[in-house]
C-alpha cells in the first residue's frame, strides 16, 4: 500500500516515555515521506503530545531511534531539531499579539541593516512573497496580529514555520480555534505545503477534518500506534468503529473494577 | 491509493475574512481613537497646558523658567526612558529613585577618599549603579521574585547604603565650575540635552533594534517568545541594568546642577514622577507596548504642571491631591483601554 520507493523523511523507531510509573509510549514505530501529510489521532492521554514533544527535542526518549532523512539523530534539544528541519506550530501558536505580521514572522531572525538596526523593508517584503506563495491573503503585513481572525493566526504561525524552511512541520490540533469554514482555508493551506516539499504531522480531534486533508492516518492507543492506513472513502467508519470498540471496552473494564 | 482520493495539489488562494469587529459602546470607541493616537493626544495637552500657564502667568515662558521647566522635567525624562522598556516587558523597578540618590555620592567618596580623577570616579559611579540593576535583575529572573516586591526591597538597602556610607550627611559634589561639570549637568540646558539625547537613542532601540522588538515579544507573549527561542532573561536582565544605569547617571546630572547631594534625594517620588509619565504617555502597564517619547510628552505633563501651579500659586500640598488623582485616574484608564483592547480580540 505504501510506496516503498519514496523515502522517508521521518523514522522512529521503538520509540518509548516514561514519566516515573506512567507509560506515556510504549514502543512507537512511525514513519513520514517526503511531501506526506499524517495525520495523527488518538485519544486524549495516548502519548500524542509526548510524542510530539519528542520529536521537537523538547524532551528525550528513554529508548528508540530517530532517523531524518535515514540518518540516525538524537533530538537533544529545540534549536538542534529545528536545525534538521523540524518544526511546531503549537496550539498557542507563539504569536505575539502587540507585534505585526512580519516581525512575528521574523521574530528570533531578524533581518538586520548593517549590524543593530532592523531591516524592516526586507522583513515587510519577505513576509509579505512567504504569505504569497502559500496563498494566504492578509489585509497588510503591517497589521498588528491581535487584529487577526483565528484562521489568520493559523496561517501567519504555519507561514513562519515554512518560511524557516522546515522540512518536516508538527501542527498540534491546527483547526482547534476556528470555524468550519476558516478550518476548510487552514486544510487548503496545508494540503499546499506537499508543493513546498513540506512534510507534515497533523494531530486532530475532528477526524472528519483531519481525514480531509490526510494521506495516511496513524492511530495512537495506550502509547503504541494501533492503525496505520492509507486515507481511503470508507475509512472514517473504520476508523469510528475502533474508536467505540475501544470505548466499550473501556466502559466494561471500569463497570468491572466498581 | 492514497492518490486517489487527493484533492488538486494548486494551492487556491486562501482568503481569510477578517474577524468581524465587535462594536464597543461609543465611549470606549472615542477612546479607542485617542489610544492610538496617544502621542499626540498627549502633545495637544501639553500645548494646552503651556498656553493655559502663559496666559496665566507672564513668567512662565521666559528663559530663566523655560530653563527651570526644562531641569525639572529632564531627570524624571531620563528615568522614564528606562522604565518604559521594563514596564514593556513586563516588569517595573522601584528602586530607581534611590539609585539616583546614591550615585553622586560613590561619585564624590571615589574623588575624596579613593583619590580617582572626576571621569574615573563617574565611571564608577555608573557601574556601581549599574550592579544594582544586575542585583535586581537576578532576584527577578532568577530568583523569580515579582518585580514589585523585588525592588522595593532593593530600593530600602541601597537607601540604607547611602545613608551608612554619608553619615545622612549631604556632600558637595567634586570640580565645580570645570567644563566637565558644566557638561555633565551644572550648564543650564545640559540636562535636557542629556536627556533629549537619551531619548533619541532609546526611542531608535525600541522600535528599531531586536533588543527593542524582543522587549516587546517578552512583555506581549513570554510563553510564545521563549517558544521561538527569544532569551526572555537576557532581555529582562538587560533592561533591568538599563534602567539603573539611567538612574544613577541621572543623580550624578543633577548633583553637577545644584553643586550638592542629600541622601534623601530623589526617592520613591523621582520614581513614581517617572513612572507616572511613561503610563500617561501610553505604556501599558501590563506590558506589551509604549513609546520612549510618549513617556517624555508625559513627564513633561506632570513638570508643567508642577512648574505652572508653582508660578500661579497652587499650594504644594494641594498640587499633590491633584497630581495624585491625576496620575490614578491615568492609570485606571490605562488598565481598562488593556482590558477592552484584549476583550476586543477574543
Amino acid at each position: 500500500m505504501i510506496d516503498q520507493t519514496q523515502e522517508d523523511v521521518l523514522r522512529i523507531e521503538g520509540i518509548a516515555k516514561r514519566f516515573g510509573a506512567v507509560t506515556a509510549l510504549r514502543d512507537v514505530h512511525l514513519h513520514l515521506q517526503r511531501g506526506e501529510v499524517l495525520g495523527l489521532i488518538g485519544d486524549n492521554g495516548a502519548g500524542k503530545s509526548t510524542l510530539i514533544k519528542i520529536l521537537t527535542g523538547f524532551i528525550q526518549p528513554d529508548n528508540g531511534k530517530i532517523f531524518v532523512n535515514g540518518r540516525e539523530v538524537r533530538l537533544r534539544s529545540v534549536p538542534y531539531a529545528r536545525s534538521l528541519g523540524i518544526e511546531t506550530v503549537y496550539q498557542d501558536l507563539a504569536l505575539v499579539n502587540e507585534l505585526s505580521v512580519y516581525h512575528n514572522m521574523f521574530l528570533k531572525r531578524e533581518r538586520l541593516w548593517g549590524a543593530l538596526l532592523l531591516n524592516n523593508g526586507a522583513m515587510r517584503r519577505e513576509a509579505h512573497e512567504h504569505l504569497e506563495q502559500l496563498g494566504i491573503k492578509l489585509p497588510s503585513v503591517n497589521i498588528e496580529v491581535a487584529k487577526l481572525s483565528g484562521g489568520q493566526r493559523q496561517a501567519v504561525a504555519i507561514a513562519r514555520a515554512v518560511s524557516s524552511d522546515a522540512k518536516i512541520l508538527l501542527l498540534d490540533e491546527p483547526l482547534a480555534a476556528m470555524g468550519a469554514r476558516e478550518g476548510a482555508q487552514i486544510l487548503d493551506l496545508i494540503r499546499g505545503l506537499k508543493e513546498k516539499d513540506v512534510s507534515v504531522i497533523m494531530i486532530g480531534h475532528n477526524y472528519v477534518q483531519v481525514l480531509e486533508v490526510c494521506d495516511r492516518i496513524n492511530l495512537l492507543q495506550h502509547g503504541e500506534i494501533t492503525f496505520d492506513k492509507p486515507v481511503t472513502p470508507n475509512l472514517l467508519e473504520e476508523i469510528n468503529e475502533i474508536v467505540m470498540r475501544e470505548y466499550r471496552t473501556s466502559k466494561v473494564s471500569h463497570g468491572q473494577t466498581t | 491509493m492514497a492518490e486517489e482520493v487527493l484533492p488538486e495539489t494548486a494551492a487556491p488562494p486562501i482568503n481569510l475574512e477578517p474577524a468581524p469587529e465587535k462594536r464597543a459602546a461609543p465611549w470606549t470607541r472615542i477612546i479607542a481613537i485617542f489610544l492610538k493616537q496617544r502621542e499626540a493626544t498627549i502633545a495637544i495637552v501639553v500645548i494646552a497646558l503651556v498656553i493655559y500657564f502663559q496666559t496665566s502667568s507672564s513668567a512662565f515662558l521666559t528663559i530663566d523658567n523655560i530653563g527651570t521647566l526644562s531641569q525639572v522635567a529632564a531627570v524624571p525624562a531620563i528615568i522614564a526612558a528606562g522604565e518604559v522598556m521594563l514596564l514593556i516587558c513586563g516588569e517595573i523597578d522601584l528602586s530607581v529613585g534611590n539609585v539616583y540618590a546614591l550615585a553622586p555620592f560613590i561619585m564624590y567618596f571615589g574623588v575624596t577618599d579613593y583619590g580617582l580623577s572626576l571621569p574615573l570616579a563617574l565611571v564608577v559611579a555608573l557601574l556601581v549603579s549599574a550592579l544594582v540593576g544586575v542585583v535586581n535583575g537576578i532576584i527577578v529572573v532568577y530568583l523569580q521574585v515579582p518585580s514589585l516586591i523585588a525592588t522595593l526591597g532593593t530600593l530600602l538597602a541601597i537607601n540604607g547604603i547611602t545613608l551608612t556610607i554619608s553619615n545622612d550627611f549631604p556632600v558637595g559634589t567634586p570640580g565645580p565650575g570645570t567644563r566637565f561639570a558644566g557638561v555633565f549637568g551644572h550648564d543650564t540646558f545640559s540636562e535636557i540635552w542629556w536627556a533629549i539625547g537619551i531619548i533619541i537613542v532609546m526611542q531608535i532601540i525600541l522600535s528599531f533594534t531586536r533588543w527593542g522588538l524582543h522587549t516587546t515579544a517578552v512583555g506581549g507573549n513570554p510563553l510564545g517568545a521563549s517558544e521561538v527561542g527569544v532569551n526572555i532573561r537576557l532581555i529582562k536582565m538587560s533592561n533591568f541594568i538599563l534602567t539603573s544605569l539611567l538612574g544613577g547617571f541621572a543623580g550624578i546630572l543633577e548633583a553637577f546642577l545644584i553643586t550638592s547631594s542629600t541622601p534623601d534625594q530623589g526617592g520613591t517620588n523621582l520614581m513614581f514622577t517617572a513612572v507616572a509619565g511613561a503610563v500617561i504617555g501610553g505604556t501599558a502597564l501590563q506590558g506589551g507596548s509604549g513609546t520612549i517619547i510618549g513617556a517624555f510628552l508625559g513627564v513633561l505633563v506632570l513638570s508643567l504642571l508642577n512648574n505652572g501651579f508653582d508660578l500661579i500659586g497652587v499650594n504644594a500640598n494641594t498640587f499633590n491631591i491633584i497630581i495624585g488623582a491625576a496620575i490614578l485616574v491615568a492609570m485606571i484608564l490605562n488598565v481598562r483601554l488593556q482590558v477592552l483592547r484584549k476583550a476586543g480580540q477574543q
